[in-house]
């Protein structure tokens, strides 16, 4: 595809959990909660008026939905802020320094005084119907290969609640997650390669990923904004996986060249969206389709000059019939037939007919019929009208969701800016430059500037550099090398790769301190453990924490023995073959050597082992 | 416009208004947006830009330069006036709007919320009220429920009573609820209704979509249609948005700060649940029932009554402040039975012997003052204070400032408030009637 001639532009949204102790605003821990709830809470959420005194389209689209909410409560992690049941307490400054933190390391400008603001979310996952944001900085950029970035906005807001099912016309939500701080990037929508969002998301993760932030499946959450010139904004939300990022792009593209061509066959046929909803219970008395026999009513609208556009795709498995099915679920029923698919689901051609005849339709028109209870079939087939009226002027501006074989499918309309009024709950907040310039003057370093400065300063292979950044063991290492002279490769495999297996198999690694590494890796500067002892050390460890690691080692005969003992034992072995030797001359090296670690494995190194076992067998020759 | 001082100066200096969408720049930055207005207590240092993210931003002024882009409408607030039906089908319910939570909306002024909206703007924001009756709306007066006054209770006892003579089958009002069971303890004592009268509000401002104004409005209007003709007041009776609870006018309590349900009934049971928009009367309650009284307007008043906490180490000289400064009336709230520390004693004979009517109440809130039991009780009951039984405190206040309006003389004021005037108290207490 020729992104450049299709005018492709695309803009990244980033969300970060932040790793701060508390909740954004009141003093719950920032942690997921598996146990069974307390109390679950009903509730119901209403659009309201906004500052700017027009009530929001996104926000009264979500109201017409018509649903209602159960909150669940937890006794101990969650409190009456969560439930909306207390006012917001004071800004949690951890989380606003943080936030400073990310500002610097993408080169942006902080606001003079931080406002906390109400953004209009009515789908239940916020208790009070809005999201506490407010706007950090902005006017920032990122050097990346394929030019500067600009980066528009950084963002400090709470996470919204967990869905956990929606049933019997109420959604459920856990508290856990609502008002966990998180960080929103916004870059500005000047990408025009699919490749290179990819790189820029990279980017700003390994950004994030040096300051205090959540790690772990759904801790970051990433939008895309996508348009093309002829076609218009639209937000996938929760792309995942980087990988993917190139083929949602590419698949969305797809689907607005369909949306834009189909529009223009639309407008040369003259295809008018007709007002009357039909009813046509009648047609349908004695059919054989058990949806349509199960249902309280059975209506259908006409839709002039739509024929076989309707099961045109858009995106692959995707139609256009889908792009008009998912406006009509939004209003409660589970999907919707049109006649560029019928017959099916057992509407026979017979029954087509009868429909076709009774609209008294033409070969160029469709019709779409619903079947549900009267309320929701006509509200449903309002939105069919609405979404196939939209589908006369091209692209729709829509939030979308991302799915995970690379398409997406229609969320809600996108918001528009007077969502947001002030929260006045929460007192403005200053940012001064007492609290922006310490941070400022010792910002962390960046993922990959800290693997190269460890290459080059320990002579770690590349390999283990890059497991010691990824697992945020890099600290550790370096703590432990300042202190202990010792070779630096044992160290970051311990920290790189053994910790990870003794978690595995069951060990709590949390227990072992800089001051255990540190014993650790004296005993073996000192050689009085072997290179391969070091791991069982570890493990030791973690089961007696409070004794002195020498006396661990004792206990669990780590310890190397001395020279003359090594000496000892391997005389002592290479008499025992003396045979072997007097036949076999330096060839008994190999085999004399393989008994000898057998019995000293962990009790003396090994080069020393092979000196000695070479000077026993001159000796006899 | 709140902006003051230095902003105020900035603002005026380059000819810039609230609304306008203008350009501050800064030495390495430059924000576009619409200035709104500062918050009144802020301080001056400061513009406040609305950008076209939506984000509110603070720009400090200093070394910084304006530019107006372009000029704008201030944000307005409220609906237009609009004309509301009526359909001779419905009852006519009055909704009388005081301020408070359920009615404000978010103000610039002050950037806080604030009672900003009138009745009409009530009906305009829940149009499911047209499906229940017509209705009749007033903003009586615009106040925070702390800032209420007893000379308030009395524009409001009038208003009503006249919408009830006007042919008002019901009535709502609509109140702040930090004060709102004196208000309606102040009601219950000078009205007797023909038809329900029943006082709502909210904890969360009707400005956010989790609102319990709604909810609470519209079971309002349903309580006012209803067979109920007492003072109440009608609240959420859960965290839930799923039933409201319609609580005696004398026998409310608000119990706590922030939750939806802080309005309980205390030392009785509430009249009534109100559910699916259906009326579910406590069967065990005798209420009065519509039609069954004439109504009767009785605002005689007296303001100048004190209400005093005892606590551990009170000294006297709060009781003979009260007395040297011309109070006519004292409810003392105090500790278990009733007591306070012998200390204060010869004081409470004083003001007795002054013919002030002293009342003894309890910080407990729940359960009956009783002050046979102890020895300093007894002394208190000598010192010729007289027992407020199991009414709230608050409630005793409001029916001694009511009593005293009708006679000044101890000892009618006395048998008045040992009367039960509006079944503010009751002779027996239930094992039911705690913590619920």
């Amino acid at each position: 595809m020729d992104y450049e001639k299709l005018g492709l532009k695309m803009g990244l949204e980033i969300h970060q959990q932040l790793n701060s102790e508390h909740k954004l605003f009141c003093p719950c821990k920032t942690e997921l909660v598996d146990d069974d709830f307390d109390e679950l809470v009903q509730r119901k959420l209403r659009p309201t008026q906004s500052e700017l005194g027009e009530i929001d389209r996104a926000a009264l689209q979500e109201s017409l939905r018509g649903l209602n909410f159960k909150y669940e409560n937890f006794e101990n992690h969650t409190c009456l802020v969560e439930n909306d049941d207390e006012p917001p307490h004071s800004l949690n400054e951890e989380a606003l320094d943080i936030c400073i933190t990310i500002a610097c390391l993408m080169n942006m400008h902080i606001v003079d005084e931080f406002h906390t603001m109400r953004k209009q979310v009515i789908d239940g996952s916020n208790t009070g119907g809005f999201q506490r944001t407010g706007m950090v900085a902005t006017d920032g950029y990122l050097e990346t290969p394929y030019g500067k970035v600009v980066i528009e906005s950084l963002g400090l807001e709470e996470d919204a609640a967990r869905r956990v099912e929606t049933k019997d016309g109420f959604t459920e939500f856990r508290l856990d997650r609502l008002g966990i701080p998180l960080a929103e990037i916004t870059t500005d929508p000047s990408m025009h390669h699919p490749d290179q969002v990819r790189e820029v998301a990279y980017m700003l993760g390994q950004i994030l990923r040096s300051t205090n932030v959540k790690r772990g499946l759904g801790t970051i959450r990433q939008d895309l904004n996508i348009s093309i010139a002829e076609g218009a904004r639209v937000e996938i939300k929760g792309v995942q996986d980087l990988d993917l990022m190139a083929e949602i792009v590419n698949r969305e593209v797809q689907r607005q060249l369909e949306l834009i061509d189909i529009k223009k066959q639309l407008a040369e046929r003259n295809a008018e969206v007709l007002e009357d909803i039909h009813d046509l219970d009648e047609l349908f008395e004695n059919t054989e389709s058990k949806i349509l026999k199960s249902a309280e009513t059975i209506k259908a609208v006409v839709l002039k000059g739509f024929d076989g556009l309707i099961g045109r795709e858009v995106q692959p498995g995707r139609r256009f019939g889908t792009e008009i099915a998912s406006y009509a679920k939004k209003r409660g029923v589970s999907g919707i037939f049109h006649s560029d698919e019928l017959p099916a689901y057992g509407i026979t051609q017979e029954e087509v007919d009868k429909v076709t005849d009774f609209l008294n339709i033409g070969e160029e028109d469709a019709f779409i019929i619903v079947a549900h209870d009267e309320d929701i079939a006509i509200s449903a087939l309002e939105e069919v009208k609405r979404r196939a009226n939209l589908g006369l002027e091209g692209v729709v501006e829509e939030t979308r969701k991302a799915l995970d074989d690379g398409n997406t499918e229609y969320m809600r309309p996108l918001p528009t800016a007077n969502r947001m009024y002030l929260e006045t709950d929460i007192p403005l907040f200053k940012i001064t430059s007492d609290r922006v310039e310490p941070i400022a003057n010792n910002l962390p370093e960046l993922p990959d500037v800290k693997q190269a400065r460890i290459i080059e300063e320990y002579k770690l292979s590349e390999d283990l550099a890059t497991q010691l950044v990824k697992r945020q063991e890099a600290d550790m290492f370096e703590a432990i090398l300042a202190d202990v002279d010792v070779d630096a490769t044992p160290v970051a495999s311990l920290l790189a790769y053994d910790l990870r297996e003794i978690k595995r198999e069951g060990h709590d690694i949390n227990v072992l301190t800089l001051d255990h590494f540190k014993g650790i890796f004296t005993l073996l500067a000192d050689s009085k453990i072997a290179k391969d002892s070091v791991r069982k050390l570890a493990i030791e460890t973690i089961k007696t924490p409070d004794m002195e690691i020498s006396e661990i080692a004792e206990k669990n005969n780590l310890t190397m023995l001395s020279e003359d003992d090594v000496a000892k034992i391997i005389a002592e072995i290479v008499a025992n073959n003396e045979a072997m030797v007097k036949e076999r001359q330096m060839g008994a090296m190999g085999p004399l050597m393989g008994m000898c670690m057998k019995q000293l494995k962990g009790k003396a190194d090994g080069g020393m082992v092979n000196k000695i076992v070479r000077e026993e067998i001159q000796k006899l020759l | 416009m709140t902006y003051k001082e230095n902003a105020k100066k900035y603002i005026e200096n380059y000819d810039l208004s609230i609304g306008d969408t203008i350009k501050v720049n800064k030495e390495d930055i430059s924000y576009t947006g619409i200035l709104l207005d500062r918050p009144e207590d802020a301080d001056d240092g400061y513009l406040v830009l609305k950008l076209s993210s939506g984000y509110n931003i603070g720009v400090a002024i200093d070394n910084t330069t304006a530019e107006l882009l372009e000029k704008g409408d201030k944000p307005k607030i409220g609906y237009d006036e609009t004309e509301i039906p009526n359909d001779p089908e419905k009852q006519n319910i009055s909704i009388v709007s005081t301020g408070g939570t359920v009615s404000s909306v978010i103000d610039y002024r002050t950037g806080a919320v604030h009672p900003k909206f009138t009745a009409s703007d009530l009906v305009k924001a829940n149009p499911e009220l047209l499906d229940y009756a017509n209705y009749n709306v007033k903003a009586l007066y615009n106040i925070l429920s702390e800032n209420m006054k007893p000379e308030y209770w009395v524009k409001a006892a009038e208003e009503i009573a006249n919408d009830i003579s006007e042919g008002a089958d019901g009535v709502v009002i609509a109140h702040g609820t930090d004060t709102m069971h004196y208000t309606s303890a102040a009601l219950s004592f000078m009205l007797k209704t023909p038809v329900p009268v029943i006082i709502t509000g909210a904890q969360r401002s009707s400005d956010r979509p989790s609102s319990d104004a709604n909810i609470n409005l519209i079971d309002s209007v349903i309580a006012a249609k209803s067979d109920i003709a007492e003072v109440c007041v009608c609240m959420h009776g859960s965290l839930n948005d799923e039933y409201t609870y319609l609580h005696k006018g004398t026998k409310v309590r608000k119990m706590h700060t922030s939750r939806r349900d802080t309005f309980r009934s205390i030392n009785a049971q509430p009249i009534a649940k109100i559910q699916n928009k259906k009326v579910n009367i406590n069967p065990e309650y005798a209420y009065t029932k519509r039609g069954e009284n004439e109504l009767e307007l009785n605002t005689a008043i007296e303001e100048k009554v004190g209400f005093i906490k005892s606590f551990p180490g009170i000294s006297e000289e709060f009781i003979e402040y009260h007395i040297d400064k011309g109070y006519k009336g004292l409810v003392i709230e105090g500790t278990g039975l009733g007591h306070v520390p012998d200390n204060l004693i010869p004081a409470l004979n004083r003001a007795t012997d002054a013919n002030i009517p002293v009342i003894m109440t309890s910080q407990c809130l729940y359960g009956r003052v009783n002050m046979n039991v102890y020895s300093t009780g007894r002394e208190i009951i000598d010192a010729g204070v007289i027992s407020g039984l199991d009414m709230t405190p608050e409630t005793t206040y409001v029916k001694l400032c009511w009593a005293l309006g009708q006679s000044s003389e101890i000892n009618e004021v006395y048998e008045l408030m040992q009367k039960n005037i509006a079944g503010e108290f009751s002779k027996k207490s239930s094992i039911k009637d705690f913590l619920n």
